[in-house]
């Protein structure tokens, strides 16, 4: 037996160990949020696990050799599905915490397990004394290795679910070479290779077929992470987490950013607010986020939110993920507010409540069905749905990277029949964004801006009309049902930043 | 499996729709169950009920007849039309008989739990001018709603064809527009350009009097023959006389007499292929666009219906016999739900059925069959709705109204939620697909529509979906069939100028007046319209009453 290359074994496991908690610990904060938390809570419930698995060591009595290659099988295939396992979890079904420390107290539960055994195998072979530190060094190198490697090179280049196959897989490979290694100590290794095989070809398969999957297919396409993916019938859905928060992409477009939202929604929701002359009852079209019902709550005397989003998977996750329920204030749940999951057009179209503003926060018309959303029938829909003094206010792109796109949102208001004020406001994650007040008739400000602001105050509200001359109107067709020249706009000048 | 006249399944495809749909679809074809659905149509139950000898006995008559002032025989667009008129004119003792069991004809539509669909007609194209009786119904229905800066009549948004409007299907890829662009040479292009100045310049020709030589109804453009001798050459010679050679241009033209008039530009005349292109616009100026809704051309129908109270209008019944008496007509007719005769004698009488119909029914034709009867020349169509339970997938240009594939030989397909007020894409749809039988042998066309059965129509109209939508098979979930044998007059070179069709607007005896598409010679909604409001004004003039006309 080879005793240099079994001490290379202990450095493999100490790292895959490593490298699996790290993984269970970034996991549970980008999922669940509050990283220092979920990081440390995570580690911990590792660390127990692995005195666990130490202490059951002492029940395995015969056969050491062969347990141990098959605990080190079993660490393999749990570790290497573990963060593929745990996005699915997450994704798919409630019970993620669950999941998340059933999977860390296993892994944690194999891994303590392992050193004890290799050391009582070793025993035999090498001095106690020097047993001891060599197991000890090749184990804290291993450690090192992990700690180095995780952040500056796998999660960046593999993402956390390839990272976690490739250990896996590295794992594995070293069962399977341990067999020979352990060789005179195992008996019949048939069987045991055999397993061995059948773990790696599976870590395999995932790892290079995964590159396939969407989930491999968004971790590398968003600069972050993705920490949650669900199709609903209408779209995709996607949460990426950075440094700097988390951000929402509705297929593969960004809804927002934690970080700079508060200006955008700011920008979005007060000016109709304190334009129109009431704001009891407050229309909201797309916004299943929750984002702009947050600000619209900043008025007291708001008695009625109407929420009209097309999609019930978006605002359930704005409602049950605690992180965005946190973000948008619970505005989901308040009792003011009413969720009504149906198409914004049919519902213009087919009721016949009336509104004191209206704030319209739809996708930006990249497809012929969004664009719909953006025509003079649109507007007109809208309008009859409009209380006496009834305000409304429109996303409508950026007026810096899709100037005639903007303008062309004004220049279809107008021809609905629509005062309007165009103003745009910086919004770091978006660039220069741009909206629209708009009106029936002209409307002049009636009511301050709500304390607790942290973007506007009177002096930027004011500011927010001026458009400097890269910005300033340009000539635009009317966009209508039978032309959406919106869209062919949109596209042809998204083209050229993209 | 044999499927229709011992043809297997790939034959069928390709003798209908063409190799190169038979190639791209049943090498795809993996073995499925049948899409559940049915033929809808009456067509062979009713052509005995109307041809004495054809193996059924002489239909009985009613021993007790009922009077009416004005009685309608035929309740498509024509017929209504007469009703709509007549009705605006206040006459009240009217009754319009309809033998199928809605009314409508060929402009009829259907509803399932997914969506209205059309049978048949579904467009209008915007009227030109705010006059006449379209534009009048369309203001009735608050569908006009101003007008342009161009003069012509503005027209809702939410009723003209919504964006995205045509695609085109050529190997694998869908391609915007109808004409297909991609890959097209510079001298395809260019001949493209000259035809379209070629169609601006002729729309906006007039005739001596002034009169526009392609107009909206025909019967208002010029008769001159200078223009009317392009009736006697066919399309086709007509682009081979003006150089135009271009294959996808040629195409494009074919398509366009296939899909209005049911047969190719070498059978059809050139002077009705350029009234085509011409009579929607007058030089620059344009119409607003084509009108349509999820029934299709069923909402102008329900419209038109909407003047006639319920005791007003019957459906299935069949008007069999027509026998002048006593300065009026003596009309039989047959009930068919409650398989009992019917007898009326009316004042004044619209026939508002096609001509070969009317060589049957109107009595002294039986014995004196009047020449003209014969230069009428219908074609044969199938028109398939089809429910799936989701749009259907394809590569390159998003799913459109209008969806045609090159290749093949069918029209392709309408989506009857196109023009839903939501902003969705997502959920179940109804396509209604296309098929005219085009051939020169109308009868034997007739004879190819009636003998392929349920089984056939379902292989084709799956085939044809296939080849552009992979994986279409696990979407459709019912397909109901319409055979319309003699669907739509078909302007035939020499018929619309040869004489027959004013021959045949002639009425009998001041009390027998005559309203149907075919007598225009062309099968459009605005024609069937004219041609009703034109017989119930001749009905007015019988009964002395004084009206204005709608019709200039
Ligand atoms: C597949 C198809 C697609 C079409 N698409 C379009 C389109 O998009 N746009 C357009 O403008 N036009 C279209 N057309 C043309 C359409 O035919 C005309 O627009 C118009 O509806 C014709 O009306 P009509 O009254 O002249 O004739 P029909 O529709 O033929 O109506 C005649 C009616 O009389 C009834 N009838 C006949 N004989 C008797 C009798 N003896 N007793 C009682 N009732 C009788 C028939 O059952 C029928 O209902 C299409 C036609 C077809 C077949």
């Amino acid at each position: 037996m080879n005793r240099s290359l079994l001490f290379l074994t202990v450095l493999v496991i100490a790292t895959c160990g490593l490298v699996y908690e790290l993984i269970a610990g970034t996991l549970a904060s980008y999922l669940i949020g509050d990283s220092v938390t979920q990081f440390s809570t995570a580690i911990g419930v590792y660390l127990s696990a692995l005195g666990l698995g130490a202490y059951l060591s002492r029940f395995i009595e015969r056969a050491v050799a062969r347990r141990f290659v098959e605990i080190e099988l079993a660490v393999a295939f749990v570790g290497g599905i573990s963060a593929p396992l745990l996005f699915l979890c997450f994704s798919f079904t409630g019970g993620f915490r669950v999941a998340l420390y059933l999977v860390v107290i296993a892994i944690g539960t194999l891994v303590g397990l392992e050193i004890p055994l290799l050391l009582r195998i070793l025993k035999d072979l090498v001095r106690f004394k020097d047993l001891v530190s060599q197991v000890l060094t090749f184990d804290y190198a291993g450690a090192l290795v992990a700690s180095l490697l995780f952040p500056l090179i796998l999660v960046p280049k593999l993402g956390l679910v390839r990272t976690s196959l490739l250990f896996g897989l590295v794992n594995g490979a070293v069962g399977l070479w341990s067999t020979w290694l352990l060789r005179p100590a195992l008996g019949e290794v048939q069987r045991l290779r055999l397993k061995a095989v059948g773990v790696c070809a599976l870590l395999f398969v995932g790892f290079v077929m995964g590159e396939r999957l969407t989930w491999f297919y968004e971790d590398q396409l968003y600069a972050d992470d993705v920490v949650m993916a669900k199709s609903s019938p209408y779209q995709r859905i996607v949460v990426t987490r950075g440094r700097r928060g988390f951000s929402l992409f509705l297929n593969g477009h960004l809804q927002f950013a934690s970080v700079d939202e508060y200006r955008y929604h700011e920008a979005l929701v007060h000016p109709a607010m304190v334009y129109a002359p009431s704001h009891r009852h407050v229309l909201i079209l797309g916004g299943g986020d929750g984002l702009a019902a947050r600000e619209v709550l900043r008025y007291p005397d708001v008695e009625t939110i109407t929420l009209v989003d097309l999609d019930d998977a978006v605002t359930t996750l704005g409602t049950t993920w605690d992180e965005l329920a946190e973000q948008n204030g619970h505005s989901l749940t308040n009792r003011k507010l009413k969720i009504v999951n149906t198409d914004a057009m049919q519902f213009l179209a087919e009721g016949d409540g009336k509104y004191d503003v209206v704030v319209v926060d739809f996708p930006d018309p990249n497809n012929f069905s969004l664009g719909k959303l953006y025509t003079t029938r649109f507007y007109r829909l809208l309008k009859r749905r409009l209380a006496p003094g009834g305000t409304v206010v429109i996303q409508s792109t950026s007026p810096l990277f899709a100037r005639q796109t903007y303008w062309c949102v004004v220049q279809t208001l107008e021809a609905a029949g629509f005062w309007t004020r165009p103003y745009h406001a910086l919004v770091p994650s978006f660039g220069e964004w741009g909206y629209v007040l708009a009106a029936p008739e002209p409307r002049s400000r009636v009511h301050p801006l709500p304390p607790g602001l942290r973007f506007l105050d009177d002096e930027t509200l004011e500011g927010m009309t001026k458009f400097p001359p890269d910005m300033s109107r340009v000539p635009a067709e009317v966009n209508r049902l039978n032309n959406q020249v919106l869209v062919h706009y949109f596209e042809e000048e998204w083209r050229k930043w993209d | 499996m044999g499927l229709t006249g011992g043809l297997t399944r790939r034959e069928l495809v390709a003798a209908f729709l063409g190799a190169a749909v038979a190639n791209a679809s049943c090498r795809k074809e993996r073995p499925r169950a049948q899409v559940p659905g049915a033929l809808v149509d009456r067509a062979v139950e009713t052509g005995h009920r109307l041809r004495p000898g054809s193996g059924t006995a002489p239909l009985p008559r009613a021993k007790e007849i009922q009077n009416v002032e004005v009685l309608i025989a035929g309740g498509g667009v024509a017929g209504l039309s007469a009703a709509w008129r007549l009705r605006g004119a206040g006459v009240k003792d009217l009754l319009l008989l309809e033998l199928d069991e809605a009314l409508g004809g060929t402009a009829r539509s259907g509803k399932n739990a997914v969506s209205a669909f059309p049978w048949g007609a579904h467009y209008l194209p915007a009227p030109l001018q705010d006059r006449g009786p379209a534009a009048k119904l369309l203001h009735e229905m608050g569908a006009i709603t101003g007008t342009r800066d161009d003069g012509t009549p503005e027209i809702a948004e939410q009723l003209l064809v919504c964006e995205p409007d045509e695609r085109l299907f050529y190997r694998g890829a869908w391609y915007p527009g109808l004409y297909l662009r991609a890959g097209a040479s510079a001298d395809d292009l260019a001949q493209l350009h000259r035809f379209e100045r070629r169609m601006v310049a002729l729309s906006a020709l007039r005739d001596g009097r002034g009169r526009k030589v392609f107009a909206v109804p025909l019967e208002e453009g010029s008769d001159d023959a200078e223009w009317t001798a392009l009736d006697r050459i066919s399309m086709a010679e007509w682009l081979e006389r003006e150089g135009f050679t271009s294959p996808r241009l040629r195409w494009y033209v074919d398509y366009a007499c296939r899909d209005d008039y049911g047969a190719p530009a070498e059978r059809i005349s050139a002077w009705a292929g350029l009234w085509y292109f011409c009579a929607r616009r007058d030089g620059e100026k344009e119409n607003a666009g084509f009108l349509t809704w999820p029934e299709g051309n069923g909402r102008l129908v329900r419209q038109l219906s909407s003047s006639l109270l319920p005791k007003q209008h019957r459906t299935n019944v069949l008007v069999h016999t027509l026998e002048p008496k006593d300065g009026g007509w003596l009309a039989h007719a047959w009930d068919a739900q409650k398989k009992a005769p019917l007898g009326f004698f009316a004042r004044q009488v619209v026939f508002a059925g096609p001509r070969f119909v009317a060589g049957y029914v109107v009595a002294p034709w039986r014995t004196a069959r009047p020449g003209f009867l014969d230069a009428f020349v219908y074609g044969p169509w199938a028109v398939a709705n089809v429910t799936l339970n989701q749009l259907p997938l394809g590569r390159g240009y998003p799913i459109c109204w209008d969806n045609v594939f090159y290749e093949s030989r069918s029209l392709g397909y309408v989506v009857a939620t196109h023009q839903r007020e939501v902003a969705t894409d997502v959920g179940p749809t109804v396509l209604t697909w296309y098929y005219p039988l085009d051939g020169a042998d109308v009868r034997a066309e007739r004879q190819r529509l009636l003998q392929a059965d349920y089984n056939a129509w379902e292989a084709l109209v799956m085939a044809d979906l296939r080849a552009a939508h992979p994986g279409v098979d696990d979407l459709v979930t019912r397909i109901e069939v319409m055979r319309w044998g003699h669907a739509m007059i078909r302007p035939v070179p020499g018929f619309v100028w040869g004489g027959a069709r004013t021959k045949a607007q002639a009425s009998i005896g001041g009390s027998l007046h005559f309203a149907h598409s075919d007598l225009g010679g062309l099968a459009l909604f605005e024609e069937a319209n004219w041609h009703g409001v034109r017989a119930a004004e001749q009905v007015l003039a019988a009964l002395g009453r004084s009206v204005s006309s709608w019709l200039g």
